[in-house]
């Protein structure tokens, strides 16, 4: 095959990919978005095993072994894995891309020939470049999403791991990397590539485990964006247009969501990257002290059953429950007393970017009936029931009004302004942030202390 | 005459990975929240595209010093890049077939 054809079947590949994330625009669109991006995962491997013209038996057989051990894992877990545990998948995905670029970064490095960028030992400067960002960033997701995955899977404590001298310690690190690579830039000396492949590795590490719980889902995003780009990285170095195109497109799409979930929750990047926020923090115990008005699922059944519209506001406590079955059930037999029914979801109800609406679409609810923040807020004042379930501070309004509270400023749902607000809660504990809602104390609220399925099962045989 | 000064491939392929920034974003922005997941699965399934690098270090030919490594790499690469590539790609279909609208979602319960 020419390389001028090649190179062509590649920006077709890019291409594929690209129209792929477009058909995630809306999700009539999206299930041949999904093929098409598979389309060019084809073609981009096919057209690699053209150029690479494999013609002795060995290789066949590890290509063949490889891409089936790989792929029969991987479609093993695609089918098996619980939509609670996407989070945890989604970060160990992650860490895999790392691997191969850190992988492939030195398979260039010692066998340039093969990639037509020099001979060992006389690699093009801008080759060794490349390779170093690639290989130093891919180590960096590797590990990262390690820490990550280990911390959502509950291997270990969510809580921020700080000590002092961290952001120096750091600081120094960073500084000794670029040394390092500009060592390995300079001579080619394949001990300086792995004492920065080392380092990036262990900087991973570092940078994630200062990152709280409750940060989890900026950690995902950004280690989205950070394989994005070491894909990109690594594309630079073997000159191939799709995995440039595709690097860029991973990156970009990374950093969006980053953005979206800082916002979702009034951080700063930058606050989040330093950690220290979010961990299992206790709860102040002082404003537990003040009645609340208690009800019964009969209470709720009564109330909802004849309210006019309802609006369900789950949150991940609904997930951790595994309620979400339950509440669709509920939904039915509301909307057969011919009760309006919407859900509202907040930017971070899950435990990453658009969880939540997986987690109810899972469940059979239609996605027509799942609203944003932004589209369901000035609909609250209408609504008869808000139907709170596994979530805190996504409603608490000291958000909006407590300029002293550590979420102020944070997007809240305005549920206070529905007529009665019901929350199902297992006590009276603070969210995440760590705060009082102030909101379980109105007079308009009413909480349902259970566990979120056993009392959302109560409320459905109460109807 | 004087030689016509040619750019440099890398300039290209610069312009390549600048104005594929630009497409990732604006593409992405038009992503529906609700899909968000979806969408870190599929990125993540397309970024094992590294498979061809991957690939490429397999299928070097023995002999050279530092060959035989080369293939070992390319080889676990290879693994770690179809888990994802397969894993990445289904989950994200399994997914997508969840999404269902207010008609389909009753036609499905009766």
């Amino acid at each position: 095959m020419s390389v001028n054809l090649a190179a062509l079947l590649y920006l077709v590949a890019g291409a594929l990919f690209i129209l792929a994330l477009r058909g995630l625009s809306s999700p009539e669109s999206s299930r041949r978005g999904n093929l098409l991006g598979m389309t060019g995962m084809v073609i981009a491997v096919v057209t690699t095993l053209f150029v690479a013209r494999v013609t002795d038996v060995t290789t066949w057989v590890l290509i063949i072994a490889g891409m089936g051990i790989g792929g029969g894992i991987g479609a093993y877990i695609a089918k098996r894995i619980p939509m609670t545990a996407m989070p945890q998948l989604v970060a160990a995905f992650h860490s895999l891309v790392g691997m191969a670029a850190v992988l492939v970064a030195a398979a260039a490095l010692m066998t340039p020939q093969a990639y037509g960028i020099g001979m060992p030992g006389a690699i093009k400067t801008a080759s060794l470049i490349e390779m170093s960002l690639g290989s130093a960033i891919g180590a960096i997701t590797f590990s990262g999403s390690v820490v990550a995955f280990t911390k959502l899977q509950g291997l270990v404590s969510g809580k921020p791991v700080v000590f002092t001298g961290q952001h120096p310690l750091n600081a120094l690190l960073g500084i000794l990397m670029i040394a390092f690579t500009v060592w390995f830039c300079m001579t080619e000396s394949h001990a300086g590539f792995w004492s920065l492949t080392l380092l990036a590795f262990l900087i991973g590490v570092l940078i994630i485990i200062p990152i709280g719980g409750a940060d989890m889902p900026v950690v995902i995003s950004m280690l989205n964006s950070y394989s994005g780009w070491a894909a990109a990285g690594i594309g630079f170095t073997l000159e191939n247009t799709a995995l440039i195109i595709t690097g860029a497109l991973v990156g970009s799409s990374g950093a969006i969501l980053s953005y979206i979930m800082c916002k979702g929750m009034n951080r700063s990047f930058f606050s989040v990257i330093l950690g220290g926020f979010g961990g299992e923090v206790a709860a102040s115990g002082a404003a537990e002290e003040r009645p609340v008005k208690q009800g019964s699922a009969e209470d709720a059944a009564f109330i909802m059953k004849n309210a006019g519209y309802v609006i369900i506001v789950p949150g991940y406590g609904l997930a951790v429950a595994q309620a979400q079955h339950a509440v669709r059930e509920m939904a039915d037999k509301l909307k057969a007393e011919g009760v309006k029914l919407s859900y509202a979801v907040h930017p971070v109800a899950g435990r990453m970017p658009g969880h939540m609406n997986v987690l109810l679409a899972e469940a059979n609810v239609p996605y027509d009936e799942v609203f944003e923040l932004d589209d369901i807020n000035s609909q609250f004042a209408q609504a008869d029931v808000a139907f709170v379930i596994g979530a805190n501070d996504v409603t608490n309004p000291a958000a909006k009004t407590d300029p002293q509270s550590p979420i102020y400023g944070m997007p809240i749902l305005d549920v206070e302004r529905a007529k009665t607000v019901l929350f199902v809660k297992r006590s009276l504990a603070s969210g995440y942030a760590g705060i009082g809602n102030e909101l379980f104390f109105r007079d308009n609220t009413m909480m349902l202390f259970s566990d979120a399925k056993k009392m959302v099962e109560q409320i459905v045989k109460a109807m | 005459m004087t030689e016509v000064a040619q750019i440099d491939p890398f300039v290209f392929r610069v312009s390549i990975f600048v104005l594929a920034i630009f497409v990732g974003y604006y593409v992405v922005w038009s992503v529906t929240p609700a899909l968000h997941t979806p969408l870190m699965s599929v990125t993540n399934a397309i970024s094992s595209v590294i498979v061809v690098g991957a690939l490429l270090a397999v299928a070097v030919e023995l002999g050279v010093e530092g060959t035989t490594t080369s293939k070992i790499l390319g080889f676990l690469a290879v693994a770690l890049a179809s888990v994802n590539i397969f894993g990445g790609f289904l989950v994200t279909q399994r997914m997508l077939g969840m999404y269902k609208k207010k008609q389909t979602a009753a036609k499905k319960e009766s």
